[in-house]
């Protein structure tokens, strides 16, 4: 199960501000989550190699050839506030108190 | 209270010198205007995929080989979460539990591991008064988000500040000679941070550790370390418990800082990278990487001492330096290549000991090329060819010249080149010998000039000596050589 002291603990950790109901919800859907997901333990997985992935690839790489890169204006696009060539933040110092 | 003993153990960050980022095209740069090298993968625009680069892949191999890890047959990539404007997607893509490299050794110090991952932006924070109006911001260039990056993390087997300092150099020296990364410090491709614990020698256990950012050269990691250490046993001195965290040096002040711990959320939440698949070195990855391995420092000064016998700071000056330590190999080659050509009659030409050649090249030449203003930094296109260098250093052997005479030759040599034995003839610096009884007549005249100095000698001020040799070589202006000197003074006062 999980409570609400571990969702106010992850949501922090990705700086999403939830109000009570909202707690309240997500720890009833994260929980039903790894429930779902718990019921793998209930099968006889003997022998079974664990996988970090659903498809059997291996070795997917790319050459190093450089390819043409944005032009800055265009990165920037969809920056609400750039200064001076570059993104502009909350500064996280502001953010952690 | 028994001694403490410092207990350190290093990671380094090593920017690797690929063309491109990590997981995308975008070319690699250093000051550059901001963010002209980005995409939709390095700014994590939704819906992109990753792919790693294979020559980024092959540089890690490089780096775990020269370190003796264990290559894994098989490892992934990991989603280490954090949420910071440097990093577009709130997780770096790193690797966890299965490294690419395992466990290997660097000199006497352990390697743990080292892996592939990707470097953040560069951010820079703005205050309130600072040049942007209103609230304080970072300003975020993603030129060098996605950069690859390999960390090495070593066991804590360094037992000092100086220790640390001297490995740090070796490793740098041997991934520079790998040739997969500028390792500027200054610059940021070579990121070295120290943990550093105390504890009471002969113990085992090992004390709370902080970790030491930002010593961005390694006379300021050797400081900070110092400078930690020292706190360390203070606090440990007096009875007080060492607190874990974060230090960042300043090298203005040498001071270290706390970095505050609200920042430091070390709660990453890995999991394995959905978006990538394993690497799995095949044969033909591995010979690649193993092929293109040149000789590294520690091995190339091991073969200086034990099969050359130079003495171990030689050794090391030359595995330190790839293009003087070529430059000595290839005058040693030629002392060999002249010996061989020269025939019987001349066998008094005895193979030139390689300490001889060492010391001509680290020496005199370097002495010669310092005093000329000529310092040749890359022994490339060396002033001095090597086969003139190895010619004089066998005149001299040969006792064809004095070693006076040869420096004579050399400054010749650098400053308007030509060849050595055509020098030595121009120049009339063809050593006396004692055959035709020049050198004796001379060495006569002198004892017969300074009997006081003769009757010293006679009873026994061995001293004395130096001022007939002086004499001598005054007089043959540096052509007379010192041993066959001092034989033919001691044969002319009959001891």
């Amino acid at each position: 199960m999980i409570d609400r002291e571990q969702v106010l603990h992850v949501a922090k950790l990705a700086r999403l501000r939830l109000d009570e109901a909202e707690v309240e919800a997500m720890a009833g859907e994260l929980s039903g989550i790894l429930g779902h997901v718990d019921r793998i333990a209930d099968l006889d997985l003997e022998g079974v190699e664990p996988t970090s992935h659903v498809v059997h690839l291996e070795n997917v790489l790319r050459a190093d050839q450089p390819w043409t890169s944005m032009p800055p204006e265009v990165a920037l696009a969809s920056a609400p506030e750039p200064f001076e060539g570059a993104f502009r933040a909350p500064s996280p110092q502001a953010d952690a108190d | 209270m028994p001694e403490l003993e410092a207990v350190i153990g290093l990671e380094i960050h090593v920017q690797l010198a690929t063309r491109t980022k990590m997981f995308c095209g975008c070319a690699l740069s250093f000051g550059d205007e901001p963010n002209v090298h980005t995409c939709p993968i390095c700014l994590a625009h939704p819906g992109v995929l990753p792919v790693p680069n294979e020559e980024a892949v092959r540089f890690a191999l490089k780096i775990g080989m020269a370190l003796g890890c264990e290559i894994a047959p098989r490892s992934i990539f990991h989603r280490k979460n954090y949420f910071y404007p440097d990093n577009p997607k709130a997780y770096q893509i790193s690797q966890y539990d299965i490294p690419i490299c395992g466990a290997g050794k660097l000199g006497e110090i352990r390697i743990t591991r080292a892996h592939l991952e990707e470097d953040a932006a560069k951010t820079i924070h703005v205050g309130e008064s600072g040049r942007i109006h209103g609230s304080a911001a970072s300003l975020v260039d993603f030129n060098r988000g996605g950069t690859p990056l390999v960390e090495i993390v070593t066991e804590p087997d360094l037992r000092g500040a100086a220790e640390a300092a001297e490995w740090a150099r070796l490793l740098r020296e041997t991934v520079r000679q790998l040739g997969v990364s500028d390792v500027n410090m200054e610059e940021g491709s070579l990121r070295v941070d120290a943990n550093v614990s105390v504890r009471p020698a002969g113990t085992e256990e090992l004390g709370t550790k902080t970790e030491l950012k930002n010593m961005n050269s390694f006379r300021f990691l050797q400081r900070g370390i110092e400078a930690e250490l020292e706190r360390q046993r203070e606090i440990v001195g007096a009875g007080g418990t060492v607190e874990q965290e974060t230090l960042h040096f300043d090298p203005a002040s040498g001071d270290l800082t706390s970095l505050r711990s609200k920042e430091e959320a070390h709660d990453y939440r890995y999991f394995p990278e959905p978006d990538l698949v394993a690497i799995a070195p095949t044969e033909a990855m591995l010979a690649a990487a193993r092929e293109s391995l040149p000789e590294l420092p520690a091995e190339r000064q091991a073969r200086y001492e034990t099969e050359l016998r130079l003495d171990p700071e030689q050794a090391k000056r030359f595995a330190g330096d790839p293009a003087l330590s070529e430059y000595f190999e290839a005058t040693f080659a030629a002392t060999r290549a002249d010996s061989e050509t020269e025939d019987d009659s001349q066998s008094d030409t005895a193979a030139i000991e390689p300490r001889v050649v060492a010391n001509w090249v680290s020496g005199d030449l370097i002495a010669t090329l310092r005093a000329a203003d000529k310092t040749d930094e890359d022994f490339r296109d060396p002033t001095v060819p090597p086969a003139a260098l190895a010619a004089l250093a066998a005149q001299v052997a040969t006792k064809a010249i004095s070693h006076g005479s040869g420096r004579k030759v050399l400054t010749i040599l650098v400053e308007e080149g030509g060849d050595p034995k055509a020098i030595v003839e121009r120049e009339g610096l063809a050593q006396m010998g004692g055959d035709d009884g020049e050198l004796a007549a001379i060495v006569a005249a002198a004892i017969e000039g300074d009997p006081a100095a003769a009757e010293q000698i006679r009873s026994g001020n061995g001293k004395a000596i130096g001022a007939i040799v002086g004499a001598v070589m005054r007089e043959t202006k540096g052509r007379a050589d010192g041993g066959e000197v001092n034989r033919l003074i001691r044969q002319q006062l009959g001891l």
